[in-house]
């Protein structure tokens, strides 16, 4: 879990908070509290929940999720959504699955055999095109994100059927004297103990903190899913900033399904269905509003992990999958009101008080500047 | 149900009225013990600037919030209003500042929207139709009903609004704001309804920021400062310099022409620029050419629809020309992205700062910081500390007042937040900068602070269009008054016309 401590000391940008207050923090840090509870909850029902080797299993299958939600995140942040996230992680491992196998060029009598690095590379070509279609539609032809995504979602399923008239790509490991192996490298293995896929996780989760964080393109994000006219105005390439967020959430989805397929040491077309519906719960429970404008990744990664970390030990526990789906929509539906009392407190408060703050300063002839205990580093 | 039903007028003059009431939220005292009478059939009006508790008193009145201390007795008895539609079941009626219709339907569903009149066996749609007609009629407005809302302009819409409090008989009947959006024949219409209502007995709570307007209108005024009431009178023993007087509490001055710097170059250059309307027949800026000097300020004045907004929105990028061209110190930039002309010097504040000026979810700081982004990037990443000196700076110089660059931009009053947007345009260090109504729904303080900040930029060389709809801001910091009429400019002045002038070049009947 290393990448949760360290995105958890990223900055949230947006918190305004207003002193200390028990109630506050709960809410605000809800996320990592419910992981706690369902931690600890676990681990007494089950003898075989805490343990190391579980919580690498767990943390594996969080690396999937975690990774679409790191990409829905950002979409979310401009104030759309992306339900092709799954699709395009069912397309992209299909794709790798078949360069797996080698392409026969027919004409030239040769079949290229291309190493993983190149199969991975044009898995993620190929997630980034998938993105570019869904932000072009959205932002040229301005069709609703909701609706472009959903048509994509279709059409990108749709062409992993095609291209393996629904079978499976069971022999994903390549040959030595062709030069392909390694393809298991991806999520099977482990880099110190750790699952590849969780490595991945990490370092998406950084680099996008980073960005979000720490380049203008993160401020460009949160200033136009906040409110695109101002962000126009204010000179934010608002149409590059919105394709760009699709893009990425196609190559997170890309990535997801070569993880995914080298976990499964298969390729399905049929990888990752509703997997869009979890990620977005991801970024949901983790405080982002579907509005736009508000969330950050380390809320997201609490909300992959609460959800991993859930359905796992439900599973653990050996309660039923229908059970499962209850207490999984449970969990979002509760996220999502607690991101509205939040989003309440937050927004009404200040407004209400019309600027009293102000008036009372008046009077004074400096411009009160007093820096009050902020919270909000 | 306490109250009596209001046949018999047994409490004399005061319908309404507000007991020692306070309003705190945390430790902020909105309202410190208000004493506040709405006098029966009369016209009361409350001035104060914004944040003074005007808002927050309307809510208390009209049931939206309740008071934390303090009484509200209603024809002599104490009452608590559970909800807005509790008061409203009293007969006390508010009409928000912000427009509270339903745009995608129609003007007779706005009206009876939530409280539809039913036959047995669905929605009477005829009686509602015929009632809502009968309201317009007595509105003297030609709306019909079956207007989508969405179709009508502003002020129409406002009428809407006014009808559906009409229609439910209200007594009592609170209207924020409600001239904002208005021309000035619609104010005219909105005064003799009020009038007319205020005889049938209909007792009016009136806030407005154009004083003047609201002095015509009202029997009493009511000032209320820093959450206090400060002055009560009738309106025929006061005027306009006491109501700022009271409001204010200092000498009130919305400046005057900068002077003792000679103009530059010509900064702007607007050619024959025209933009078409929504339907594309015809045009709302009609082939009109305008020059702006560097240190010149340029007053627009024009009434509602005269095409100021689409004027400065063309200039700064925002809608496209339809012919014509804009020229930054001589460099075409009719082709450029906003990001461009923003870049090269020529921006724009918008006339509604909620909707086009400010990132609700953001801090006042990265607000400010919004459009000069690359001043503090280091290659990829941005500079937190030179961010924050350049927030700090802005802050101070554009006189902001606000707990710091980490506050979010909701706790600051309405003209801090103009000042958040003007002062975020001004990081950027333009050339030219077009305002498009920078005094609206700011109060007289904050407006003399924005114009003083203006002429002392344009003192050190910078050209500044700003539009109005108010003659007294022609008359402040102006070199020159441009009047658009219809998408062209009926006149020009200089700093030394009158109200009168301007007024009759604008279209408007002068306002007695």
């Amino acid at each position: 879990m290393s990448d949760v401590s360290q995105a958890s000391k990223q900055s949230s940008p947006n918190a305004g908070g207003e002193g200390f207050d028990v109630a506050k923090l709960l809410l605000e840090g809800r996320a990592f509290f419910a992981l706690i509870v369902i931690i600890v909850v676990f681990s007494i029902l089950s003898p075989y929940y805490l343990s190391v080797a579980n919580f690498l299993t767990m943390a594996s299958h969080v690396a999937i999720f975690g990774i679409l939600a790191v990409g829905m995140l950002l979409v979310i942040l401009n104030g759309g959504i992306d339900l092709s996230v799954g699709s395009t992680l069912g397309l992209a491992g299909v794709v790798a699955g078949f360069l797996m196998q080698g392409v026969t060029l027919t004409w030239l009598g040769v079949v290229l055999y291309p190493p993983v690095w190149v199969v991975a590379v044009l898995a993620c070509m190929l997630g980034a095109a998938v993105g570019l279609v869904n932000g072009v539609l959205i932002a040229r032809f301005k069709v609703p994100a909701f609706v472009a995504t959903l048509g994509v979602m279709y059409m990108a399923r749709g062409l992993a059927l095609l291209m393996t008239s629904g079978l499976t790509y069971n022999n994903l490991g390549g040959k030595p004297e062709l030069g392909n192996t390694g393809f298991d490298a991806l999520g099977f293995n482990r880099l110190f103990g750790v699952p590849t896929g969780v490595v991945v996780l990490a370092v998406i989760a950084l680099i996008g903190s980073i960005v979000l964080n720490r380049t203008a393109f993160g401020r460009w994000l949160y200033a136009s899913g906040g409110n695109e006219r101002a962000a126009e105005l204010s000179g934010v390439p608002v149409k590059t900033v919105q394709i760009s967020v699709y893009v990425l959430s196609g190559i997170c989805a890309a990535i997801a399904g070569l993880i995914l397929s080298s976990q499964l040491t298969s390729a399905g077309p049929t990888a990752g269905t509703t997997y869009e519906l979890t990620a977005i719960a991801a970024v949901v429970i983790g405080g982002a509003a579907l509005t736009g404008g508000r969330g950050n990744i380390r809320g997201t990664l609490l909300g992959a992990f609460v959800i991993g970390f859930l359905s796992d030990g439900l599973v653990i526990i050996g309660i039923s999958s229908y059970w499962q789906t209850v207490f999984t929509g449970a969990v979002i539906v509760l996220a999502v009101l607690l991101n509205a009392v939040q989003y309440r407190r937050r927004s009404k408060l200040p407004a209400s008080t019309g600027g009293q703050p102000t008036s009372q300063k008046r009077g004074k002839a400096e411009p009160a500047n007093p820096a009050q205990g902020k919270t909000a580093r | 149900m306490n109250s009596a039903s209001g046949t018999e007028p047994a409490t004399g003059d005061t319908v309404l009225s507000a007991r020692n009431v306070v309003m705190s939220y945390g430790g902020v005292h909105a309202l410190k013990g208000v004493n506040f009478d709405i006098h029966r059939g009369k016209v009361t009006t409350l001035f104060g600037e914004n944040g003074a508790g005007k808002s927050t008193l309307m809510k208390i009145l009209s049931g939206v919030v309740t008071p934390t201390s303090g009484d509200i007795v209603l024809d002599g008895n104490h009452v608590s209003f559970s909800s807005s539609s509790d008061a409203r079941d009293r007969g006390i009626s508010i009409i928000h500042q912000e427009l509270s219709l339903a745009p995608n339907l129609s003007v007779r569903d706005n009206i009876f929207m939530g409280r539809e009149l039913r036959t047995r066996t669905g929605l009477d749609f005829a009686e509602e139709s015929r009632q809502a007609r009968a309201l317009m009629a007595d509105l003297e407005e030609d709306i019909d009903p079956m207007t989508l809302v969405e179709d009508l302009r502003l002020g129409q819409q406002q009428i809407v609004e006014i009808a559906r409090a009409l229609s439910v008989d209200s007594r009592i009947l609170i209207m924020d704001e409600p001239t904002s959006a208005l021309s000035a024949t619609e104010v005219e219409v909105l005064f003799k309804v009020i009038r007319d209502l205020t005889s049938r007995g209909v007792s009016i709570v009136y806030i407005s920021h154009h004083l003047e307007e609201a002095l015509q209108i009202t029997d009493y005024a009511v000032v209320l400062r820093d959450g206090a009431i400060t002055a009560t009178a009738e309106a025929k023993d006061i005027d306009l310099e006491w109501i700022v007087r009271n409001m204010v509490g200092e000498n009130f001055d919305l400046g005057s022409p900068p002077t003792g710097h000679a103009f530059g170059e010509v900064a702007l250059s607007i050619k024959d620029v025209s933009v078409t309307d929504a339907s594309g027949s015809g045009y709302v800026v009609d082939h009109l050419s305008l020059d702006v000097r560097a240190g010149e300020i340029v007053c627009i004045y024009g009434l509602m629809g005269a095409g100021r907004t689409e004027l400065l929105e063309a200039v700064a990028g925002r809608v496209p020309m339809a012919g014509g061209q804009a020229l930054l110190e001589g460099e075409d930039v009719s082709r450029l992205t906003i990001a461009q002309r923003i870049a090269r010097g020529l921006v724009l504040v918008p006339e509604d700062r909620q909707r086009d000026g400010l990132v609700q979810t953001m801090t006042v700081g990265r607000n400010l910081s919004l459009a000069s982004i690359e001043a503090f990037a280091k290659g990829l990443f941005l500079s937190r500390p030179r961010e924050r000196a350049l927030i700090d700076d802005s802050i101070r110089k554009v006189t902001i007042k606000t707990a710091g660059g980490n506050a979010m931009i909701g706790s600051l009053s309405g003209g801090n937040q103009q000042k958040v947007v003007i002062g975020k345009m001004l990081t950027t260090n333009p050339k030219v900068i077009l305002l498009d109504e920078p005094s609206r729904g700011i109060d007289v303080g904050a407006k003399a602070e924005v114009f003083r900040l203006l002429s002392e930029r344009a003192a050190q060389g910078l050209a500044v269009v700003f539009s109005t709809s108010e003659v007294n801001e022609c008359l402040s910091i102006a070199h020159r008054i441009v009047v658009m009429r219809r998408g062209k400019i009926s006149a020009e002045f200089g700093a030394n016309a009158t109200k009168e002038q301007i007024m009759a070049a604008s279209g408007e009947a002068v306002v007695a």
